[in-house]
């Protein structure tokens, strides 16, 4: 119980912190909005390494795969294909290179870190070379909107791109607790052998299983080109590692075996949070970096000791 | 010869218990310079202990030793090496990506300042190969790229190159072809004969006769007897080693053999085929290292199947854990710490795994459904925790083991492969699990047909107590199952250690 509990103390913590030093406008509709805008593309993007690293996996090619996401999208839409054509073309790209780097794991036998360091790389230089190492202008569609407040005066409370991570963020937390696939993850994840020994498709559930990250990756792209209006081949870079933290902060262990959704949107949202507040309060950069590195060490050191405790 | 020299080490009424079980019960066991003894005894006997607390890896309740006339109390294996007690064990402990002259040398390289002195290391290590008598063995070539035999041979050569006064060999024949093993033995009349005092554990008694001055044999933690190896036949040295033990109580229901449902063939060149039944349990013996294991995973898809034929209920075809399941087929690891059991997570999610189908409506697999076919198995075999929530890594060694039989009842297997399934567990869980396993292949008359069991075990009074037949297996032949009526303690050993012909 308490591990569920754990990253959500920690992000009210954090929150209540910030409160204080930055005054009760942090907690305002029109700043917790501006969160959950900021939020939704690290958040999206951690849907997908949930699965990863419940299933003792990682995925560093991430960033890359959202750049190579929004390149796509923008040739789409220039091409001309409509709006929802062009984002599904750009999740589309992004579960092939989700494909390829589970078969490239699986049949090569090769660790995913090297294998996904490699496609970091990779698909990055792809991106690179579609877009013709420029920016792609595009088309300003309906798609330019999923991201944009809807404070002054819209009907939908939250931007629809915000409804769109809470809803596949539903859909992911439901197929990991409640369904075959997802108890075969956290199996693979927990002992391999023993998901093996009991008849698992081992390799056939990791394909799938970075398939479907990239996948979600891709849909992060999505809200990165809304965000921009532009494909850039050289966004997100390094953002896997940010991806990578929230499902740590969460409560996922790179041992695998472990991960819930909502500790990973929690951990996603604290990073969020650390971000706001520092600049809202006017700290600079560095500070935000040594307060954010701080929490993820803290969340770790704290989840080990709460594991060790017989308590517990 | 030997009886004239001081021993170089003795050890005197040594007791060891780990928790009710005493391992150990006042063992005597001395080894002079220069002489090679034998210590033999069943699985279990207590030679491991033994040479565990000689090696400083346990320590002792209750007993003295001495090393050369001199008190010798190792706390940690590090203090014995440094006194020159050396174990070789069965698992090789070298590192790989080095050289046959840096493992050699690992964790005494001569430095100075820091600095590692490779002329010298070399220097250090070239006698402690020459004595080997395999001037094939490169020092500078990976160990990696050494067979098994010449990985052995590095790592004596490296008990040899820090000094070493007792030698420990634990059953160092097991994965050696013939001209290996011989080979190995001219090495070791070398050590004796440069006064060495070599401790020799092993199964195989022709070896032992072959190899030792001297055999001590241990029974059930204690001194069972002990004689000169040239003068005892290997049927008097089982006659030591078995005892006349009271036998455990096995239950035996009415059995009726029912159709073939399992059917092995020359999976191994030179194995006789062997056929399961539904109704019965059939056995198969042997050591360590004999290829039981080996053969279990291969029927089960765990391992490649390279030669021969597995037919489960008539229909051949590619082999996969998956598909074993989807045919009725469990299988129970023999490790079951590693493999046999997810350790992080819960009881349900463990017995649940190999069948998440039917735990809600599809394709949901609900905790509701999944907790209540978890706790009726928890209750049938009874399972000693908090409920099916709890991780498995909290439970004792017999309710793991419990867990794990039960993934096979959940599946509702009509063939249990079970390798080892009373290893290392209480005497209550075993009990149980005789109990289980009789029940499964027994006539229950409620119309579902019994199951079927094909049971791996080191521990001959068990299969003989369970089994209808057995087959013996000796260096990775399978021989003929026969009725367990007709077989006993003495003739198992004999047949697993390859003697039968003998005596």
């Amino acid at each position: 119980m308490l591990a569920r509990v754990g990253p959500l103390l920690g992000l009210v913590i954090v929150s209540v912190l910030f409160g204080a030093l930055v005054g009760p406008q942090f907690f305002s509709p029109a700043n917790l909005e501006l969160i959950a805008r900021q939020t939704a593309i690290v958040g999206t993007a951690a849907l997908g390494m949930t699965l990863v690293i419940a299933a003792a996996g990682i995925d560093l090619s991430v960033g890359s795969v959202i750049s190579l996401s929004t390149v796509v999208i923008a040739l789409g839409l220039r091409h001309p294909l409509s709006p929802a054509g062009a984002a599904a073309a750009g999740i589309g790209a992004a579960a092939l290179c989700g494909l390829v780097t589970g078969l490239l794991v699986t049949g090569l036998r090769v660790v995913p870190f090297i294998v996904t360091l490699g496609m970091m790389l990779l698909v990055r230089g792809a991106a690179k070379g579609l877009a013709d190492e420029r920016r792609i202008e595009a088309p300003v569609t309906w798609l330019n909107d999923l991201l944009r407040s809807h404070a002054l005066g819209g009907g939908l409370l939250l931007p629809s791109g915000i409804w769109i991570l809470i809803a596949t963020a539903l859909v992911v937390a439901g197929v990991l607790r409640y369904t075959r696939f997802g108890r075969h993850v956290l199996a693979i994840g927990s002992n391999e052998r023993t998901a093996r020994l009991c008849g698992v498709r081992v390799e056939a559930s990791k394909i799938a299983i970075y398939t479907i990250s990239a996948a979600l990756a891709g849909l992060a792209g999505v809200m990165q080109f809304a965000k921009l209006s532009v494909g850039d081949p050289t966004v997100a870079v390094g953002l896997e590692l940010d991806v990578i933290a929230a499902v740590i902060i969460g409560g996922g262990s790179l041992l695998g075996g472990r991960g819930t959704v909502f500790g990973t949107l929690v951990g996603a949202v604290l990073m969020t949070v650390i971000q706001i507040g520092c600049s809202q309060r006017g700290f600079p950069n560095w500070v935000q970096q040594i307060v954010t590195g701080g929490v993820i060490v803290a969340a770790v050191a704290l989840d080990r000791w709460r594991q060790g405790s017989p308590s517990a | 010869m030997a009886e004239a020299l001081a021993p170089r080490f003795r050890m005197r009424g040594i007791r060891k218990a780990f928790g009710a079980t005493v391992a150990l019960d006042g063992v005597d066991l001395e080894v002079a310079p220069g002489e090679v003894c034998a210590l033999v005894g069943q699985n279990g006997a207590g030679k491991s202990t033994l040479m565990g607390i000689l090696a400083g890896a346990l320590t002792p309740d209750a007993g003295q030793m001495e090393l050369d006339g001199v008190p010798y109390r190792p706390r940690r294996p590090l203090e014995a090496r440094r006194a020159g007690v050396q174990m070789i064990y069965q698992e090789l402990s070298l590192a790989p990506h080095l050289s046959v002259a840096e493992n050699v040398v690992l964790g005494m390289e001569p430095a100075r300042g820091g600095l590692l002195r490779w002329r010298e290391a070399r220097q250090r290590a070239a006698p402690a190969l020459g004595q080997l008598g395999h001037p094939e063995i490169a020092p500078e070539a990976p160990v990696s790229t050494l067979s098994v035999a010449g990985q052995q041979l590095v790592e004596i050569a490296r008990a040899v190159a820090v000094g070493c006064r007792v030698l420990v060999l634990d059953e160092p024949t097991s994965s050696l072809a013939q001209d290996d093993a011989r080979r190995l033995f001219e090495l070791i009349a070398r050590l004796k004969a440069q006064g060495h005092a070599i401790v020799y554990i092993s199964h195989f008694l022709e070896e032992v006769k072959q190899v030792a001055d001297r055999f001590v044999v241990l029974r059930d933690g204690r001194n069972a007897g002990a004689g000169r190896a040239a003068e005892a036949s290997p049927r008097e040295i089982v006659a030591l080693m078995v005892g006349s033990a009271v036998g455990e109580v096995y239950p035996r229901s009415a059995r009726r053999r029912g159709d073939p449902v399992l059917e092995l063939e020359g999976l191994v060149l030179g194995s006789a085929p062997l056929t399961l039944h539904r109704g019965e349990v059939v056995g198969i013996a042997g050591l360590l290292g004999a290829g039981r294991t080996h053969l279990l995973r291969s029927v089960f898809g765990l391992e490649p199947v390279r030669a021969g034929r597995v037919r489960v209920k008539a229909s051949e075809g590619f082999t996969s854990p998956a598909r074993r399941w989807r045919q009725g087929v469990g299988f129970l690891s023999e490790d079951r710490k590693d493999e046999g059991l997810a350790q992080g997570l819960s009881i349900a999610d463990n017995v649940t795994l190999s069948r998440l189908e039917g735990l809600g409506p599809r394709p949901l697999v609900l905790p509701g459904p999944q907790e209540a076919a978890t706790a009726r198995l928890i209750e049938r075999i009874a399972i000693r925790c908090r409920g099916p929530r709890q991780p498995v890594r909290e439970l004792s060694g017999g309710n793991q083991q419990k867990v794990a039989l039960a993934r096979l009842l959940h599946h509702d297997v009509d063939v249990l492969l079970l390798d080892e399934p009373t290893r290392g567990i209480d005497v209550a869980s075993k009990a149980q699990i005789y109990a289980l396993v009789d029940s499964l292949v027994a006539d229950a008359g409620d119309g579902r047909p019994p199951r079927a069991v094909l049971l791996v075990s080191s521990y001959f009074p068990e299969l003989l107590g369970l089994c209808d037949r057995i087959a013996v297996m000796c260096r990775r032949r399978l021989g003929a199952a026969r009725p367990a009526s007709e077989l006993d303690e003495h003739r198992l050993i004999l047949e697993a250690a390859g003697t039968a012909g003998a005596a």
